[in-house]
């Protein structure tokens, strides 16, 4: 940490600069925030009114929009399978990480270090380029339209950071607690499950939001794998409603707002877990 | 059972899961790719081997020798732009809360609002303000600037730059809040000493800070790379799978997505160029990775 750099007892240049410095963040503030603001005004005003009066307070808070986009446009079923994809991706994940994370952190063997590397070339792949590989896969295992391809490639995609993020933690464990355990009769799936586990508890909320953040926010796989509305989550079903509505400013930014209202609230409340999440691949 | 293989079986037991799904789906499509570029297909059947013919084509025939090279010279512009406006700027922001200025805390947490939000949605919300009638031109009209309406998206020169920007929007607050807790953890002893010797805030900035945070500065640029290689959904959502206007905001992956898919020379898939693409999309990624790495690594200083 630096020193602080306050208005008092500044010197004069000093003080210029502060000031200076103090209006560009406010100017970014606002403009970061105004257009969330105005999104969230425009979904209550009709679309003539969006066109003609862009900077206006809407003349009534009506939400038949919302009721229009949610139930009828189905955003309701989207909001839905976002969430049940997340959550069934990111069981797996912890789950299997965990355990991946455990097997290269806690034992000593010779391809311990080439194994561990597999797993951590995955990070630096660009998992898109294999599109072509990965739609043949899958229409091969008779998966295309099935979410269980997309919540595999999840999987795989979001494995590589968490057994690199917790064998970090798991490493500081001392052997000794494991030693003791063993004493006492533990198996190794004990000691992992009771041990273990539980003194990683801060690192599996980290890397729950690193990656479900992008899981959520996925688009480009839902788009090459489903088809289906009953299984689309927002990202995709936001696209075919764009593609569908795009005349109707009003019903789009309902639309938007949708999508994006629920993730600002929860940040809102949570902003320390999710700056520190969303950054954990990249700070030390 | 010997305690030998009981620990072999163990560890196989928690490392499997996760080796089979990362090998099935990371590392084979990997090399599938590789393979497959080395075809020559029909829609989705193998036929001859045909070595680098398909990276031949993509170098030197049309029509994917234009689209491929204007796709490039695009990422090109992402990456640059990105790399100055958002990491630098990034740089600022993050040295700037670090000095904790008034209201640094609400500044942090509002800077990094949007890097939560989906590509798409944030494509989508701009691209509605960006239209000829949406708010950006409404505000330029209400400040008095009405000579600087453009059609922010429609327009071929300033299309990609339109679309950058909004992605800079999205995501300069990675980079700021990154290079804040690297310039937070540089240790204290070593700026008082910086101070003492009386070097002005400039002098320590660059003398000090900058020197002692080239690791972040190596991941952030990492990122950035592999970011610009991999821009899709935001062409896709903004400007449509071809790039419109006129193929001027395409780029490397959504030009490898029609290619794939079908729609550049004949509206059939092309699986053996589309490879070859996904192929080059791997060794940018992985050349230029290894060079930061290697140039940035060198320049690091030891404490």
């Amino acid at each position: 940490m630096t020193s602080d750099l306050r208005l008092k007892n500044a010197p004069t240049h000093k003080k210029i600069l502060i000031i200076f410095i103090q209006v560009i963040f406010i100017c970014y503030s606002l403009i970061i925030f105004y257009p969330l603001f105005n999104m969230i005004l425009s979904s209550f005003k009709t679309t003539r009114d969006i066109l003609r009066f862009p900077f206006s307070l809407p003349k009534e808070f009506n939400f038949s929009n919302y009721k229009t986009v949610w139930v009828d446009k189905g955003f309701g079923r989207y909001f839905l399978n976002s969430i049940w994809i997340t959550a069934i991706s990111m069981i797996f994940v912890l789950l299997f990480g965990s355990m991946a994370a455990y097997g290269v952190s806690r034992y000593a063997y010779r391809m311990r270090t080439f194994i561990y590397m597999l797993f951590l070339s995955g990070i630096m792949l660009p998992l898109k380029a294999a599109i072509i590989p990965l739609f043949m896969l899958m229409k091969n295992l008779k998966l295309m339209d099935n979410p269980i391809s997309i919540i595999l490639i999840f999987i795989a995609m979001s494995l590589p950071s968490t057994i690199f993020i917790l064998s970090g933690f798991m490493k500081t464990v001392p052997k000794d607690l494991e030693y003791a355990a063993r004493i006492d009769g533990c198996n190794d799936w004990m000691i992992y499950r009771k041990i273990i586990m539980p003194v990683v508890v801060p690192a599996i909320s980290l890397v729950t939001i690193y990656n479900a953040v992008p899981i959520w926010n996925d688009f480009f796989f839902p788009l090459v794998f489903l088809q289906n509305p009953k299984y689309k989550p927002l990202p995709l079903g936001l696209t075919n409603f764009f593609g569908q509505y795009s005349t109707d400013w009003s019903l789009l930014f309902t639309a938007l707002t949708i999508a994006i209202l629920p993730v600002l609230i929860l940040y809102l409340f949570m902003a320390k877990y999710f700056i520190k999440g969303m950054t954990a691949g990249a700070i030390k | 059972m010997n305690k030998r293989t009981s620990e072999t079986l163990w560890i196989s037991f928690f490392i499997a899961p996760a080796l089979i799904i990362v090998c099935v789906i990371i590392i084979l499509p990997l090399f599938m790719s590789l393979f497959n570029s080395l075809f020559l297909w029909d829609q989705l059947i193998r036929q001859n081997f045909v070595g680098f013919q398909n990276f031949k084509k993509i170098f030197f025939t049309e029509p994917y020798h234009t689209r491929f090279a204007n796709a490039m010279g695009n990422n090109l512009r992402w990456l640059v732009l990105t790399m100055i406006v958002q990491n630098v700027g990034g740089l600022f922001i993050g040295y700037f809360l670090s000095r904790r200025i008034w209201g640094h805390e609400f500044y942090k947490r509002i800077i990094f609002i949007p890097v939560l939000f989906s590509i798409v949605a944030v494509s989508f919300l701009w691209s509605l303000y960006l239209r000829p009638n949406g708010l950006v031109n409404a505000f330029l009209k209400l400040i008095g600037l009405p000579q600087f309406m453009r059609p922010w998206l429609g327009d071929e020169s300033i299309a990609t730059y339109s679309i950058i920007f909004v992605n800079i929007w999205r995501w300069i607050g990675f980079p700021s809040l990154v290079f804040l807790a690297a310039i937070d953890n540089v240790p204290m002893d070593c700026l008082e000493a910086a101070c003492l010797d009386g070097a002005s805030d400039t002098r320590v900035f660059f003398k000090v800070i900058l020197p002692l945070i080239v690791p972040s500065i190596v991941i952030i640029t990492v990122l950035t790379i592999i970011g610009s290689l991999n821009v899709f959904e935001q062409i896709y959502t903004m400007a449509g799978l071809d790039g419109s206007p006129n193929f001027s905001t395409d780029t490397i992956g959504t030009l490898f997505y029609r290619t794939a898919f079908g729609s550049v020379d004949s509206g059939k898939p092309e699986i053996g160029i589309g490879s070859a693409i996904g192929v080059i999309i791997y060794l940018l990624t992985f050349v230029v990775s290894l060079i930061s790495i290697v140039t940035l690594g060198k320049k690091e200083v030891e404490l």
